[in-house]
């Protein structure tokens, strides 16, 4: 019961194509997580699927009916925005019962509904309140709510946490983790934080100027990047990419990423000079400039003492470099 | 404004220029409403200082009372500004909601037309408008006044309020779409509150000049039944004779309404500023 299919959706506006073909299946209760660059179309195809915006060709199917034809409020779909757009002039229990009541739910169930909803997401000291008087992440939690109430098959959200401060976003996206183990639901999540992607899919879908790049769970995109463009977006620092020239190797291009260098004082592949050295506890990251491979991160974990200035030697693990193509693919 | 960003000479600077606007501005309507409760001798005698108790006099007021239907004339002036507000706002706002909202062939063409008015004087179309009202019979009506008002008032109003429309936030409007909302019912529930200062300014704009009117009175609708405050007081400005104390009674009354409405729109204006928005 939530189940989602997409075939070679292609949206344009004017003579923009922001949508160059999408095709995407997603079995129900799938958690999926649609990650890429600001601008690459990514709520574009959630308004797509939600109805909002109708796609220029291409087919939408929920639960293997076409819904092309069918208005949002009878997709069975519920969506959270980035702003929240709570109704300003309503409570937060009036927010939560309105798509209900619209849909002619009696009242005894939606009161039913918004009293589990609201102890799942601790509201209830807040339900006679406006919007205006709560904080940001309270007012997600009502975004949520909101969307929980109506049962859908399928939840979809836009970026929910991208409008509250970094010890909040991490809260909230626990809950949503736990939210998605409860109800079991199918949902769509939109974001541009790669970390974010990581933690919460189970599928992860990377987009990039309107056309997927690669589907495959979390792991699977960091280990196995299909090409240049998915192994720069996940995984943080960014993978190192050194021009292949370079180094004498065939490839256009070799990727290694930060946390698969080991550093040395006295000898190592490349030789450089540190320029900075970040110090996070639990990790440091050295920034150094190689005579051959250029200007590359490190990713060491503890403290690891390095004065900008010194020579250090850094050396790839061999088994974790990626080659890459003219075409940014990755070469087997 | 905190202490830190406070300084005196500006503060007493500032003050001074807006004290004096505010003197220059209200003179004129000082000095009608003060004559008003001249007698003539008074009026011409001394008309820049208040009544005193020897130049005190009502007759202005009793002849406006007395003489013709002036409360006739208010109604009407009411009835047409009124209606006429009414069908700017309401076609207005909903003309912007549909060129800011939604994409259709020749959207910024219907916005340029429609701006269009905004630069061209409604009163260059009277004898055309004329023609057409005799034609279908409206003339001596109110209905004329108040259709010619509603055109003359739409396309400013189209113009700020779909300026304003298109900052209110799509995920409000999308979010309610989803919760099975009806285009209209987002229109008047969701985004209407969210414009009301935009539509308070509107109304201002719009009111003042309907108001004051005396061109499309005296062509569309001079009858007696049919006079507005503006027109029935030119019964007073003779040839020869000018009965001033009564003009200026009747001015000072057509001050009133307007005043009443303008203090309506300006509560609703600062209530719009302040109430909760999205975020
Ligand atoms: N209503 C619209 N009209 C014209 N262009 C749009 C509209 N909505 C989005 N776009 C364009 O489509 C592209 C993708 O937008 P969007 O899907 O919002 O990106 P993302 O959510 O991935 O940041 C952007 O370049 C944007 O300018
Ligand atoms: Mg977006």
């Amino acid at each position: 019961m939530g189940s989602l299919k997409i075939e070679n959706v292609k949206k344009a506006f004017g003579p923009v194509e922001v949508l160059k073909g999408i095709d995407l299946e997603v079995t129900d209760g799938e958690f999926v997580v649609f990650v890429g660059p600001s601008g690459c179309g990514k709520s574009t195809l959630l308004r797509v699927i939600a109805g909002l915006e109708d796609s220029t060709s291409g087919r939408v199917l929920i639960d293997g009916a076409d819904v092309s034809v069918t208005p949002p409020a009878k997709r069975g779909i519920a969506m959270v925005f980035q702003t929240y757009a709570l109704y300003p002039h309503l409570t937060v229990k009036n927010n939560m019962a309105l798509g209900l009541k619209q849909a002619g739910t009696p009242a005894a169930e939606i009161e039913r509904r918004i009293k589990i909803a609201s102890a799942m997401l601790s509201l209830e000291p807040y339900l006679e309140r406006r919007p205006a008087e709560l904080s940001g992440g309270q007012r997600q939690r009502v975004a949520i709510g909101r969307a929980v109430v109506r049962e859908p098959k399928l939840f979809l959200f836009d970026e929910p946490l991208s409008n509250l401060d970094a010890a909040l976003r991490v809260n909230t996206r626990l809950e949503i983790a736990q939210l998605h183990r409860r109800l079991k639901a199918t949902m769509i999540y939109v974001t541009h934080d790669q970390v974010e992607a990581m933690t919460l899919a189970d599928k992860i879908v990377v987009l990039n100027a309107g056309r997927i790049e690669q589907i495959g769970s979390p792991m699977e995109l960091y280990n196995a990047p299909a090409n240049e463009f998915v192994a720069g977006f996940i995984g943080s620092p960014k993978m190192n990419f050194i021009d292949g020239a370079r180094l004498g190797e065939t490839a256009k291009t070799i990727g290694v990423r930060p946390e698969h260098l080991t550093v040395d004082t006295k000898s190592g592949a490349w030789k450089g000079t540190v320029v900075h050295a970040e110090h996070l506890g639990a990790d440091t990251n050295l920034y150094l400039d190689c005579e051959t491979a250029g200007l590359i991160t490190v990713r060491i974990f503890g403290v690891y003492n390095a004065e900008p200035g010194s020579t250090l030697y850094a050396t790839p693990d061999a088994a974790k470099t990626y080659r890459f193509g003219a075409d940014g693919k990755v070469l087997k | 404004m905190s202490t830190a960003t406070r300084s005196l000479p500006r503060t007493i600077g500032a003050h001074a220029i807006l004290l004096t606007y505010t003197a220059i501005a209200l003179f004129p309507v000082i000095l009608v409403v003060m004559n008003s409760f001249k007698s003539r001798a008074g009026i011409f005698g001394a008309p820049l200082t208040p009544p005193t108790t020897k130049t005190f006099d009502l007759i202005g007021y009793t002849t406006v009372f007395g003489q013709g239907d002036f409360f006739h004339y208010f109604q009407n002036s009411l009835v047409v500004t009124v209606a006429s507000l009414f069908f700017v706002l309401l076609f207005g706002a909903m003309a912007a909601f549909a060129l800011s909202e939604y994409r259709f062939r020749g959207n910024t063409l219907m916005g340029l037309y429609l701006a269009l008015g905004i630069m061209i004087p409604i009163r260059l179309g009277t004898v055309a408008i004329l023609q057409l009202m005799v034609a279908s019979g409206l003339v001596n009506t109110l209905t004329a006044l108040i259709l010619v008002y509603t055109a003359q008032g739409l396309p400013l109003a189209i113009f700020i309020l779909s300026e304003f429309m298109r900052q209110v936030s799509s995920d409000l409007k999308n979010a309610g779409r989803i919760d099975g909302l009806s285009e209209y019912t987002i229109f008047f529930r969701l985004v209407l509150p969210l414009v009301r200062p935009a539509m308070a300014t509107v109304a201002v704009f719009t009111m003042i000049p309907i108001w004051n009117d005396l061109w499309f009175p005296l062509i569309l609708a001079p009858s007696e039944e049919t006079k507005t405050v503006t027109l029935g007081a030119q019964l007073f400005l003779g040839q020869f004779v000018t009965n001033w104390n009564a003009i200026l009674a009747a001015l000072s009354l057509a001050i009133l309404p307007v005043l009443i409405l303008y203090v309506i729109f300006s509560r609703q204006l600062i209530r719009g500023i302040t109430s909760g928005a999205v975020k």
